[in-house]
């Protein structure tokens, strides 16, 4: 393994022991999907709108949500104690710091998507199984964009007043490719539509992917550098 | 200051050719067949709709310049061009629903253009209210250009995504490969519009750019006011 990579994993591997000691977050998160899904289901006219055409937002608009809830927390834990200068001082580069909080924050939102998933599935009567691979690179793809550009301004707006809030606003205007392409893939391949029909998504999410994490890597020492 | 008033002067002639630009737009140009008077309104929305998307490209450009000189004149001008470009954005955003309401029967449609302009509208805001949230001047600088350099590079993302849904839009006519299909008189009217536009996203540049400026020089002095 090359050494940025290993240690980049060194902080991803710091940050999920730190979060599995306590457990507290990614418990809320997982309580904060399932009331999301429950909320949704008493926002909808059972007789006037069928569970499958509103599925795709009701999941994408759940996935977001929590995925913010992840993002603020991620650098919010290195305020403490003044932890993010320890960790500045490793002898480690900075496009390692970032890549091991991002891969970090990326397994806890995959935690919660992994739960979300079949609640989803069981709440509002979706067949689910039949297309869970295209499903899961649908997620992942549109998951790693957002979670990029998360990753790096959650290292920006923790170091300024409102920081909860602030974030969602910088952030929302970033998630608008990927979960567009999002929606539309996955309601096209809810209603069993064929895989060809979404490669030009496809292709958009892996673009914004491949541009955001390159362009976060240039920019994330920028964020923390004095 | 010097440069303030070269900004007012520059934006007020601006004002002023700007309302000659409208006298020529209703009095001289002829009325659109078929959209009537409402169509008069695309010699004010197209020009400020070309200077919304073009400032968030300057910002994008300054941006990436600052990172590698951290001069703050290039953070100073990132800001004001963020500025200007939330007001052009402003006004594509509401000179379009008058437009649409007696052309399309409604003000809104979740059309692509629209929701790209509000997004672009949304990312202005974002980036001001970033650099208020900041206090140290220096962080402020940094954390907006990376902000910026993002920004810019969305554009495009934003650009295609919604292009990808149908449109009830316009199509272009002015700025596309072939000709301009547009009678030359309104054409004229037109591009003397898009000069105007020009002067007035230069001369509230050059204001903005002289005001934070002034306003550092307080904040150094140790002055205690709040920061743009």
């Amino acid at each position: 393994m090359p050494d940025w990579l290993r240690h980049a994993w060194r902080v991803t591997r710091k940050d999920l022991v730190v979060e599995f000691r306590s457990r507290t977050a990614i418990l809320s998160a997982a309580t904060f999907v399932v009331l999301v899904l429950v909320v949704f289901n008493f926002g909808r006219d059972p007789t006037a709108v069928s569970a499958v055409d509103l599925a795709p937002s009701i999941l994408w608009v759940t996935f977001t949500f929590a995925a913010i809830l992840a993002l603020n927390r991620a650098f919010q834990l290195e305020l403490e104690n003044q932890a993010l200068d320890g960790l500045l001082l490793a002898p480690i580069g900075r496009g390692s710091i970032y890549l091991g909080k991002l891969l970090a924050n990326l397994i806890f939102v995959a935690a919660i998507e992994l739960l979300g998933v079949p609640l989803f599935a069981v709440f509002f009567n979706v067949p689910v199984l039949p297309y869970a691979a295209p499903l899961a690179a649908v997620i992942a793809l549109a998951t790693v964009g957002f979670v990029a550009v998360g990753t790096l301004f959650s290292a920006m707006t923790v170091r300024t007043r409102f920081a909860e809030l602030l974030l969602p606003v910088l952030l929302l205007p970033f998630m608008i490719p990927p979960l567009i392409g999002a929606v539309l893939a996955t309601s096209r391949l809810l209603a069993g539509r064929p895989l060809s029909e979404i490669t030009g998504w496809l292709n958009m999410l892996a673009a914004y992917d491949i541009v955001f994490v390159a362009l976060a890597l240039l920019l994330f020492p920028a964020t923390v550098n004095e | 200051m010097r440069m303030l008033r070269v900004g007012r002067w520059i934006t007020a002639i601006a004002l002023v050719l700007l309302a000659g630009v409208y006298v020529r737009a209703l009095v001289y140009t002829p009325v659109e067949q078929s959209q009537g008077l409402a169509q008069k309104i695309f010699y004010l929305h197209v020009p400020a709709a070309i200077w919304a998307e073009t400032a968030m490209l300057l910002v994008g450009v300054a941006s990436i310049v600052y990172l590698f000189l951290k001069d703050p004149r290039l953070d100073r001008f990132a800001a004001a061009s963020a500025e200007v470009g939330t007001i052009f954005a402003a006004i594509v955003l509401t000179t379009g629903p008058i437009w649409g309401k007696p052309i399309w029967g409604t003000w809104w449609s979740w059309d692509a253009r629209l929701t790209f302009t509000l997004f672009l509208f949304l990312l202005y805001v974002g980036y001001l209210l970033l650099r208020g949230a900041i206090a140290d001047p220096a962080a402020r600088a940094r954390f907006a250009a990376v902000l910026g350099i993002c920004g810019m590079c969305l554009v495009p993302f934003i650009h295609f995504s919604v292009y990808m849904f149908r449109t009830l839009h316009p199509m272009p006519i002015v700025l596309k490969p072939s000709a301009p299909s547009l009678p030359g008189s309104m054409l004229l009217t037109w591009l003397l519009s898009l000069g105007v536009f020009t002067l007035l996203y230069v001369g509230f540049v050059v204001q903005r750019y002289a005001l934070s400026y002034l306003n550092e020089q307080l904040e150094a002095a140790g002055g205690e006011l709040g920061h743009a």
